[in-house]
C-alpha cells in the first residue's frame, strides 16, 4: 500500500474491505464516503446553502419589517396567497419564517459548517491522523443530518406550513401549533442523532488517533476547541431529545408534559388532562440550548487563534491559560441556562445562582479575547484575507460579549429581555462573530483542500463590504431595543406608539441586510471560480506551523505519505536563533 | 497484543465469573427488599429515600462488576464524573427553580 | 489504510477506540434519560395528587420484568466471559440467553401495556401515564435495539471470530455494556414508577 496509517500497525487486525486500493465508483467516492475530507466537504457546502437559504428567509422577513404592510415587489406574487396574499406578508407567515430562519441558521448552517464541516476536514490532519475513529459512524452522522434537513425543508410544504413558534418552540404554542410543528420536531430528532454520532467519533479521535509526540499541551488551540465543543454537544444535546419526545406525545398522543390544566385557546378549554409544565419545555430546552451557543462559537475561536497565530509570525500569547478557560467555560456552560428565563417568576435565590455564574462565565471568554488580542502585539502582521476576518472576529466578538452582560444580570434584564437588544447581542456573536471565523476558515484552508488559493481582491471585497454591513444591520437594534421594541413583531413595533421614533431604524437595517448580500456574491463568485482558476499553491501556501500543512494540497485517502510525528508545540513561528521564519511541529 | 484488563487469564476470569454469580445474587436480593418495602406504605420522603438507596446500591453493582468500571481506566471516569455531576444539576435544579413549598404528597 | 487502536489498545490511555466511543454514547443516554428523570420530579412535584405506583400498574409483572433483566446482564457478561476463556459454543449459549431474556421482556411489557390499554388507560389520560409510558416506551426501544446488536452478534457478525477473535470479544463486550445500561436505567424506572 501507498499510505501508511498511523502510529501502530495492528497485527492480525482486519483490514476492511473498503479500505483496499480498488477504484471506488463515484457514489462510493463522492456521495456514500467515508473519507473525512469528502464528509467534512459535504457538511460544509450543505452548510453554506443552508447559511444562504436561512439568509434568504430574514431578506424576506426585512422586507416587512422596514415597510410593513407592502407588498414585495416581483416575488412577492409568487408566494401565494396563503403565505403573502397580494404580495403583502400574513403575520403566520412572518412567524414561519422568523422560526425557520432561527432554526436552519443555528442547527443547519452554522454548526454543520463549523462542527462538522471545518471539524471533519481539519482536525484529523492537524492530529496527524488517517482519518477519524469511525468512518462510517461519520458517513452517517452526514446522512442524519441530511435527512434531519430535508425533514426542515419539506415542512414549508405542508398545510399550515413550517413551524412558527420560534425557534425556542415554546409550549404551549408550539403543541397546539400546526402540522409544520411536528415537522420540526421530528428533524431536530434527526439532527440531534447526527450530532451525538459526531462527538462521540471527534472525542475518541483526538484521544487516541493523536500523532507520536502529540501531547495534549502541544495540540493547535482549534483542536482544543473542537474537542471542548463535542463534549458540550455530548451531554446537553440529549435533555433537547427528550423534551422532543415528550412534545412529539403532546401533540400527537395528547399527553399534557408541557400543558397546565385549564388551558384556554380561542375560546374552547382544551380536552387534554393538564397538570404539565410549560416551564419543563424552557429548563430542557435551554439546558441545551445554552451549551449550543458555546458550540456555535468555539470552532470560530480555534480557526481565529489558527489564523492569528500564523499572519502574526508568532506564538499565541497565553496558549495555556486560553486552553484552561476552554475547560472552565465548557463547564460553565451547562450551569447558567436559565439566565434566558429570569422573567419566568423564579425565586430570587435561583435567580442569583444563575445570575452569579452567569458574570462568571464571561471570565474565560474575556481571557481568550484578550490572549488572541495580545498575540498580535509585536507580530510582523500578514493582511490576507483570511487575517482580515479574524481581525474582524475581535471587536465584533467583543460588542456581541459585552452586550451580554447586562443580560446576564437579573434586573437589568427586565426591560431588555425579548427586545431587539437581544437579537442584536447575539447576532454580533454569530453573525460578524462566528461566521466571520468561519469565512476565515474558508479562505485559510481551501488550499489546502483544492490546492488553489482564494482570489485575495475578491476576499478583501467579501470582507470589507460584509464588516460595514453586518454593524449596519445590527448596530440599530441595540437602540431599537433599548427603546422597547419586541422582538417577533411582524410590523417590527409599528403598531406601537413608543416605537414610532425608532422605527425609521428599521429601514437601515434592512438596507444593510440586502446590500450585504451584494457582498456575499463576491464570495460564492470566488468559492467556485477558484477550483479551477485559483491560484496554485504547494503543501504549505500560508508558511504553517501545524500537521495539515503536512499532508499534500489536497490529502489523498490516507492524508499523508508517511505517519507524521509531532516535535514540539503548534506555534514555534519567529523562534529566535532558528535557520528558517518558522518550525513546523511536524518536522524533526 | 495487550488488552484493558491485565486479568484476561483463564484464571482471573474465574475470579470474575465468581464474582458475577455473587453479584447476580445481590441483586436478586435487592430486588425482592425493595418491593418488600415498598408493600409498607411508608410515607414519601422515607419511600423515596430508601428505595433510591437500594437502586444505587443495585446500579453500582452493575456499573462496577458487569461493566467492569471498577477496573477501568482514568479517562473513563473522567468523563463519568463530568456525566454525574451535570445528571445531578439536570434532575434536581428545574424543579428547585420553581420550589415554592414542601415536596408534595 | 487502518484505523489504529480497534483491537489493540492505545498505551497511554489503555483503552480502545470501541471502548471510549461506547461509553461516551453511554454518557449520552445518561442525559437522555436524565431529563426525562428531571422531567418526572418537576411535574410530580407540582400536582397536589400523585397517584402510588402500585395502585395503576401490575407490581409483580414488574418485578418478574426486573429480574428477567438482571439475568440477562449475567447471562451478557457470561457471553464475553466464554469468549474469553475461548468457548465459542458457551459464548452463542449465554448471547442467545440475552437476546431471549430481552424478549421476554417484551413480551411481559406487551401484556402490561395491552392489559391498560383495555381497560382506557392511555398516555393522555393522565400525567402519571404519560410519564410512564414514555419513560417505559423509550427504555423498550433501548431494549430491542440491544437486541437487534446482540442478534447480529450471535448470527452474522460472529463470522469475526474466525477471522479476528480479539476484535471479535470486544465488540461482545462493548454490546455488553449497551445492554447492562439498559438494565440499570430498568433498575431506576421499577422503584420510580411502580413502587412510589
Amino acid at each position: 500500500m501507498s499510505q501508511t496509517t498511523g502510529t501502530v500497525a495492528a497485527p492480525g487486525a482486519h483490514v476492511p474491505h473498503d479500505a483496499h486500493h480498488e477504484e471506488l465508483g463515484f457514489l462510493r467516492k463522492y456521495v456514500f464516503s467515508t473519507d473525512h475530507k469528502v464528509i467534512g466537504i459535504q457538511y460544509a457546502v450543505t452548510g453554506l446553502l443552508f447559511l444562504f437559504f436561512g439568509f434568504s428567509l430574514m431578506m424576506l422577513m426585512r422586507y416587512q419589517l422596514a415597510y410593513p404592510g407592502s407588498a414585495f415587489p416581483l416575488l412577492g406574487k409568487l408566494l401565494g396567497e396563503s403565505r403573502m396574499p397580494g404580495g403583502i406578508m400574513l403575520p403566520d407567515f412572518y412567524n414561519e419564517l422568523g422560526a425557520m430562519h432561527g432554526t436552519i441558521m443555528v442547527f443547519l448552517g452554522v454548526v454543520p459548517l463549523a462542527v462538522g464541516g471545518f471539524g471533519n476536514f481539519v482536525v484529523p490532519l492537524q492530529i496527524g491522523a488517517p482519518d477519524m475513529a469511525f468512518p462510517r459512524l461519520n458517513m452517517a452522522s452526514y446522512q442524519c443530518f441530511f435527512l434531519g434537513g430535508v425533514t426542515m425543508l419539506v415542512s414549508f410544504l405542508v398545510p399550515g406550513g413550517a413551524a412558527q413558534s420560534g425557534w425556542t418552540s415554546y409550549a404551549p404554542l408550539s403543541v397546539i401549533a400546526s402540522q409544520g410543528q411536528t415537522f420540526w420536531l421530528i428533524g431536530m430528532i434527526f439532527l440531534i442523532t447526527s450530532s451525538l454520532l459526531g462527538a462521540v467519533n471527534f472525542i475518541t479521535t483526538i484521544i487516541q488517533l493523536r500523532a507520536k509526540g502529540l501531547t495534549f499541551m502541544r495540540f493547535p488551540f482549534f483542536v482544543w476547541a473542537q474537542f471542548v465543543t463535542s463534549f458540550l454537544l455530548l451531554l446537553a444535546f440529549p435533555p433537547l431529545e427528550a423534551a422532543g419526545i415528550m412534545q412529539l406525545m403532546d401533540r400527537v398522543a395528547g399527553t399534557s408534559f408541557f400543558l397546565p390544566s385549564g388551558l384556554v385557546v380561542s375560546g374552547q378549554a382544551l380536552s387534554n388532562a393538564g397538570g404539565g409544565n410549560p416551564l419543563l419545555w424552557q429548563h430542557l430546552f435551554w439546558f441545551l440550548a445554552h451549551p449550543e451557543v458555546y458550540v456555535l462559537i468555539l470552532p470560530a475561536m480555534g480557526i481565529v487563534a489558527e489564523i492569528i497565530a500564523n499572519n502574526t509570525r508568532k506564538p499565541l500569547w497565553g496558549y495555556k491559560p486560553m486552553v484552561y478557560s476552554l475547560g472552565f467555560l465548557g463547564f460553565m456552560s451547562f450551569i447558567v441556562w436559565a439566565h434566558h428565563m429570569f422573567m419566568t417568576g423564579m425565586g430570587t435565590a435561583m435567580a442569583a445562582f444563575f445570575q452569579t455564574t452567569t458574570m462568571i462565565i464571561s471570565i474565560p471568554s474575556v481571557v481568550i479575547l484578550t490572549a488572541l488580542i495580545l498575540s498580535l502585539w509585536g507580530g510582523s502582521i500578514r493582511y490576507n484575507t483570511p487575517m482580515l476576518f479574524a481581525l474582524g472576529f475581535l471587536p465584533m466578538f467583543g460588542i456581541g460579549g459585552l452586550t451580554g452582560l447586562p443580560l446576564g444580570l437579573n434586573v437589568s434584564d427586565i426591560p431588555l429581555h425579548d427586545t431587539y437588544y437581544v437579537i442584536a447581542h447575539f447576532h454580533y456573536v454569530v453573525a460578524p462573530g462566528t461566521i466571520f471565523g468561519l469565512f476565515a476558515g474558508i479562505y485559510y484552508w481551501y488550499p489546502k483542500a483544492t490546492g488553489r488559493k482564494m482570489n485575495e481582491t475578491l476576499g478583501k471585497i467579501h470582507f470589507w463590504g460584509s464588516l460595514i454591513c453586518m454593524n449596519v444591520i445590527f448596530f440599530p437594534m441595540f437602540k431599537l431595543g433599548l427603546a422597547g421594541v419586541s422582538r417577533r413583531l411582524f410590523d417590527g413595533g409599528a403598531s406601537y406608539a413608543f416605537a414610532q421614533p425608532v422605527l425609521h431604524l428599521n429601514v437601515i437595517s434592512s438596507w444593510g441586510a440586502w446590500i450585504m448580500a451584494i457582498f456575499q456574491l463576491a464570495f460564492i463568485w470566488n468559492f467556485f471560480w477558484s477550483i479551477r482558476n485559483g491560484e496554485k499553491c504547494g503543501d504549505n501556501p500560508w508558511e504553517a506551523t501545524t500537521i495539515e500543512w503536512a499532508a499534500p494540497s489536497p490529502p489523498p485517502h490516507g492524508n499523508f505519505i508517511a505517519a507524521p510525528q509531532a516535535y514540539r508545540g503548534p506555534y514555534e513561528y519567529s523562534v529566535p536563533g532558528a535557520a528558517k521564519g518558522f518550525q513546523p511541529q511536524f518536522e524533526a | 497484543m495487550t488488552t484493558e484488563h491485565a486479568a484476561d487469564h483463564a484464571a482471573d476470569i474465574d475470579k470474575h465469573v465468581k464474582q458475577y454469580i455473587a453479584v447476580f445474587v445481590a441483586l436478586m436480593a435487592l430486588t425482592i427488599i425493595t418491593v418488600a418495602i415498598s408493600r409498607l406504605h411508608l410515607p414519601v420522603a422515607e419511600a423515596v429515600t430508601i428505595a433510591l438507596i437500594v437502586a444505587v446500591i443495585k446500579g453500582s453493582l452493575v456499573a462496577l462488576v458487569f461493566m467492569h468500571l471498577i477496573s477501568e481506566q482514568k479517562l473513563i471516569y473522567a468523563v463519568l464524573a463530568l456525566t454525574v455531576a451535570f445528571f445531578v444539576v439536570l434532575l434536581f435544579v428545574p424543579s428547585l427553580t420553581h420550589f415554592d413549598g414542601f415536596w408534595v404528597h | 489504510m487502518e484505523i489504529p487502536y480497534t483491537v489493540e489498545v492505545r498505551r497511554d490511555t489503555g483503552l480502545t477506540n470501541g471502548k471510549i466511543g461506547i461509553w461516551l454514547f453511554l454518557a449520552s443516554e445518561v442525559m437522555l434519560f436524565g431529563a426525562l428523570f428531571a422531567s418526572y420530579i418537576l411535574i410530580r412535584t407540582g400536582m397536589p395528587v400523585w397517584p402510588r405506583g402500585d395502585s395503576i400498574l401490575n407490581v409483580p409483572l414488574a418485578t418478574i420484568n426486573t429480574i428477567v433483566l438482571i439475568s440477562s446482564s449475567v447471562t451478557m457478561v457470561m457471553a464475553w466471559a466464554s469468549l474469553k476463556r475461548n468457548q465459542f459454543g458457551r459464548f452463542r449459549l449465554y448471547l442467545g440467553s440475552t437476546v431471549l431474556l430481552g424478549g421476554v421482556f417484551l413480551v411481559i411489557k406487551y401484556f402490561e401495556y395491552s392489559h391498560k390499554f383495555e381497560n382506557g388507560l392511555f398516555p393522555r389520560t393522565s400525567n402519571f401515564l404519560a410519564l410512564y409510558f414514555t419513560l417505559t416506551g423509550l427504555h423498550m426501544l433501548h431494549v430491542i435495539g440491544g437486541m437487534t446488536v446482540n442478534a447480529y452478534l450471535w448470527g452474522p457478525g460472529a463470522k469475526l471470530w474466525k477471522t479476528n477473535p480479539e476484535w471479535f470479544a470486544n465488540r461482545v463486550e462493548n454490546s455488553g455494556l449497551f445492554w447492562h445500561f439498559v438494565d440499570l436505567v430498568w433498575i431506576f424506572l421499577f422503584p420510580t414508577l411502580y413502587l412510589l
